[in-house]
């Protein structure tokens, strides 16, 4: 398993990862991957406006568990120092202090109150946006994705994960798609996910975003997009044997290509579209699972 | 026979008596430990191959994901209900609680052994349904639909099921016979307010057992008869809900990690204390902090499941709850430095492993309150930040009170003293080890690395081999753990009644290393 060939290849995949960002920057300077880095020790950079807010509440909660560890780190060194045995032969007896114990007590919820009020203002903010520009609809399936537009004639189609074997130059291992997720820059995206087989998580990390897709639940949720780019993620909950296996790719393109994005998928998928006269079904068939399980 | 028995009121019974039928708190003790170390090997093993797994992108060792899963799922449950439970609650617990008290043994001692031996079919029906059909691929937390027989056919799934059925009545067993000796048994003199905080541990959890598990019993009968009687608690097609599972394992589940760490947190303050040479800083402060650590542990279970569709109003209920526990867990951590504070400390293992135990643990709460923000918890949820998280207060905080204990005790428990020399050496393993391992798995988490994954994002390559590394140095110590119980048990000084000397006050101390088979022929008294 640890042979000298394996560890070269791990290398090659990992300069591999590296080379769409170099793409990228090539191609269009404001193009940006929302993917993980080589060594990368913070969260992923942001492409919309609800990671932007993440980083701003994390930053302030981050600085604020160091200042704790330091401390605590250093008031342990303190008396490792200067209370072992050799320094302090005699120890005192004391063994109350009411002052200190309600300093203890009191301190630390101030603190708490200083993260717990933006992060109920940002929860809130995440939740749902009021003016949706365009919903899409997520299924999460095993072991792919099923978008569906609702607003733009209700054509779905379905995101499967690239094999190793068919990447093209530029396309990540375990993280690219066939088709993907494609939305309009700075447009407010509806999300309403659903199951239909168990339950997946629809996770970008890049645009703050991740909400279960659950069968017999339909959930909202919301994201947008502030720079053109593609923004990866995976499934993030446990589903089976492919579960690491189904990536999420979203394309975040000017309001322009998403207009000829959507014309060309309305045509591509038009067997998806329900039909005008009847009722404005959204997205496939979701019978299969059930009817495996009757079969049983 | 009986006249012998008679005639040597101290004579321990013949192995088959003592050891399958024992009904001694000590002897079942150390089944219990035994029990734990073999569980241990167990899923030790997983971890170590689920990281040679991770230790370079594509797929290595495992033949699919489905076999990654069950690998997960078996790791976690062992390491969860067949290693930490049994080794502090039923192992320390048995061993120190009613001497700490001064009682003569549990109160139902036939109770006791069946706990025990209950744990043992259990991990079998477990490890066994590894090996049958498609395994208990669904995590620990065994989520429906996954878990219902469309997705899970074979029995193997029922077999982990019963497993946690048979664990479960083991624990509630147990706890009720903790309680009632707790509560009915202390000696004379013994108040509740003068309790060692070793024993205010084992009540509190013992109490958490008694009003968690049952709900898990609960909720896994539903998903037995889900899966094998047509009903459709669970099933959405039948208008059942499988968020109702997520709501009742969690009930069970939050609660469950405080029955993990607070006989931890016990042990640690009886080890601060000896080795400072003073008594417990803010003792009824401590006690009552895992009183409250126990109550609002029962209010926050929602924080698990921030992103499956719960209310906001929810969510901000559930995030400022989750916020709370860390109130009484700051003032543990900062009494634990205040009983240091002014002490003379000697830096035996036992107090390595307490004050390791300190600072570990206060970098896995304040991991905690990052991801008690359900703002932030949005992208972080089920990634590998939660995996550093929830290993630095159980591999690392649960763990490190585990290994506390056995050095603080295992002379009183075996007669026989550790090296010290050795003990030191194997603390300094596992602490680089253990820290290697888990500290990169924030990075990954940082960078959306999500769990349960055989085989990850090329980028996430270099802390994934790292994380490896630290795994073989945690398993070397492991083995080198046994070498030091080997060179104690084969060359280990004889072990004075209170070889920790005048820092170690509880009752323990008072009898023989080690004890009597009936350690008290007449009940102390206390002052």
């Amino acid at each position: 398993m640890l042979t000298m060939p394996s560890v070269i290849k791990g290398g090659a995949l990992m300069a591999a990862g590296l080379a769409p960002l170099l793409l990228a920057g090539a191609a269009a300077a404001d193009q940006m991957v929302g993917a993980p880095e080589p060594w990368g020790l913070g969260l992923q950079a942001a492409g919309g406006v609800l990671k932007e807010r993440i980083h701003d509440l994390n930053q302030l909660v981050f600085w604020i568990i160091v200042g704790i560890t330091v401390f605590v780190g250093a008031l342990l060194a303190f008396v490792i120092l200067r209370y072992n045995a050799a320094r302090n032969p005699v120890p005192s007896t004391t063994s109350h202090n009411t002052t200190l114990e309600i300093v203890w007590t009191v301190i630390p919820v101030l603190i708490l109150i200083v993260i717990a009020i933006p992060s109920f203002r940002l929860v809130y903010y995440q939740d749902r946006t009021r003016e949706a520009d365009l919903t899409v609809q997520v299924i999460g399936r095993q072991w792919y994705w099923t978008y569906a537009y609702p607003d733009h004639g209700g054509f779905s189609f379905d995101s499967r994960p690239v094999p190793d074997e068919e990447l093209r130059p530029g396309q990540l291992r375990n993280l690219s798609v066939d088709e993907p997720l494609v939305v309009p820059v700075g447009a407010n995206v509806r999300v309403l996910t659903s199951g239909v087989d168990v339950i997946h998580s629809f996770f970008v990390p890049s645009l703050g975003v991740q909400r279960y897709t659950i069968p017999g639940r339909t959930l909202e949720t919301w994201f947008r997009a502030d720079r053109p780019g593609v923004y990866y993620g995976q499934c993030n909950q446990i589903c089976g044997v492919n579960h690491w296996f189904m990536p999420i790719e979203v394309r975040a393109v000017p309001r322009e290509e998403f207009d000829r994005w959507v014309a060309d998928a309305r045509r591509r998928f038009a067997h998806t579209m329900p039909d005008p006269q009847g009722a404005p079904a959204l997205a496939a068939p979701s019978a299969a699972p059930i009817t495996l399980a009757d079969a049983r | 026979m009986a006249h012998a028995a008679h005639a040597h009121h101290d004579h321990a019974p013949g192995f088959v008596k003592r050891w399958l039928f024992s009904t001694n708190h000590k002897d079942i003790g150390t089944l219990y430990i035994l029990f734990s170390v073999v569980a241990a090997i167990v899923g030790i093993a997983l971890s170590v191959l689920m990281r040679i797994e991770l230790q370079q992108p594509g797929m290595q060792i495992f033949a699919d994901g489905q076999m990654w899963n069950t690998y997960v799922s078996a790791h976690g449950l062992i390491m969860v209900f067949f290693v930490i439970m049994p080794a502090l609650i039923g192992g320390f617990g048995n061993w120190f609680v009613p001497i700490m008290i001064g009682a003569p043994d549990m109160a139902f001692p036939r109770l006791n052994n069946i706990s025990f031996w209950l744990l043992v079919p259990a991990f079998l029906l477990l490890v066994a349904s590894l090996f049958v059909g498609e395994g208990p691929g669904a995590g620990w937390t065994i989520y429906p639909p996954l878990s219902d027989s469309t997705y899970h056919p074979s029995p193997a799934m029922d077999m982990a099921l019963f497993s946690l059925h048979l664990a479960g009545a083991s624990s509630i067993l147990g706890a009720a016979n903790f309680i009632t000796t707790i509560l009915n048994m202390r000696a004379p003199g013994m108040t509740l307010h003068k309790m060692p905080l070793f024993v205010w541990a084992i009540l509190v959890t013992a109490f958490l057992l008694l009003l968690a598990v049952p709900v898990l019993g609960g909720a896994i009968t539903m998903l037995i008869t889900d899966r094998n009687f047509g009903t459709a608690f669970f099933r959405p097609e039948g208008g059942g809900d499988p968020v109702l599972f997520q709501h009742l394992f969690w009930f069970f589940g939050h609660p469950e990690v405080y029955i993990m760490i607070l006989p931890a947190f016990g042990i640690i303050s009886h080890v601060i204390s000896t080795f400072s040479r003073k008594p417990v800083f803010g003792y009824l402060g401590m006690a009552y902090a895992m009183v409250a650590i126990g109550v609002v542990g029962f209010v926050v279970w929602a924080h698990h499941m921030y992103t499956s569709g719960i209310d906001v109003d929810t969510r901000a209920y559930f995030m400022a709850a989750t916020l709370v526990i860390a109130v009484p867990t700051g003032v543990k951590i900062f009494s634990w430095i205040a009983t240091m504070w002014g002490g003379s400390i000697r830096f035996e293992t036992p107090m390595l492993f307490a004050i390791g135990f300190i600072f570990l643990f206060t970098i896995g709460g304040v991991t905690g309150v990052v991801l008690a923000n359900a703002s932030i918890t949005q992208i972080l949820h089920n990634t590998y930040y939660v995996v550093a998280h929830f290993h630095y207060v159980l591999s690392l905080g649960a763990v490190f009170g585990i290994y506390a204990g056995i050095y603080y005790w295992i002379g009183k428990m075996s007669g026989r003293q550790y090296p010290e020399k050795l003990g030191k050496i194997h603390f300094w393993l596992t602490f680089i080890g253990v820290n290697l391992t888990f500290f990169p798995m924030h990075f990954l988490g940082n960078q959306g690395m999500p769990r349960r994954y055989p085989d990850y994002a090329d980028a996430m390559w270099g802390w994934n081999l790292i994380s490896s590394i630290g795994s073989y140095i945690s398993v070397v110590s492991f083995l080198f753990f046994f070498y030091v119980m080997y060179v104690t048990f084969r060359r280990g000084e004889q072990a004075a009644p209170n070889y920790w000397g005048e820092g170690a006050t509880t009752l323990e101390w008072q009898v023989s290393s080690p004890p009597p088979f009936h350690t008290f022929e007449e009940l102390p008294r206390i002052r």
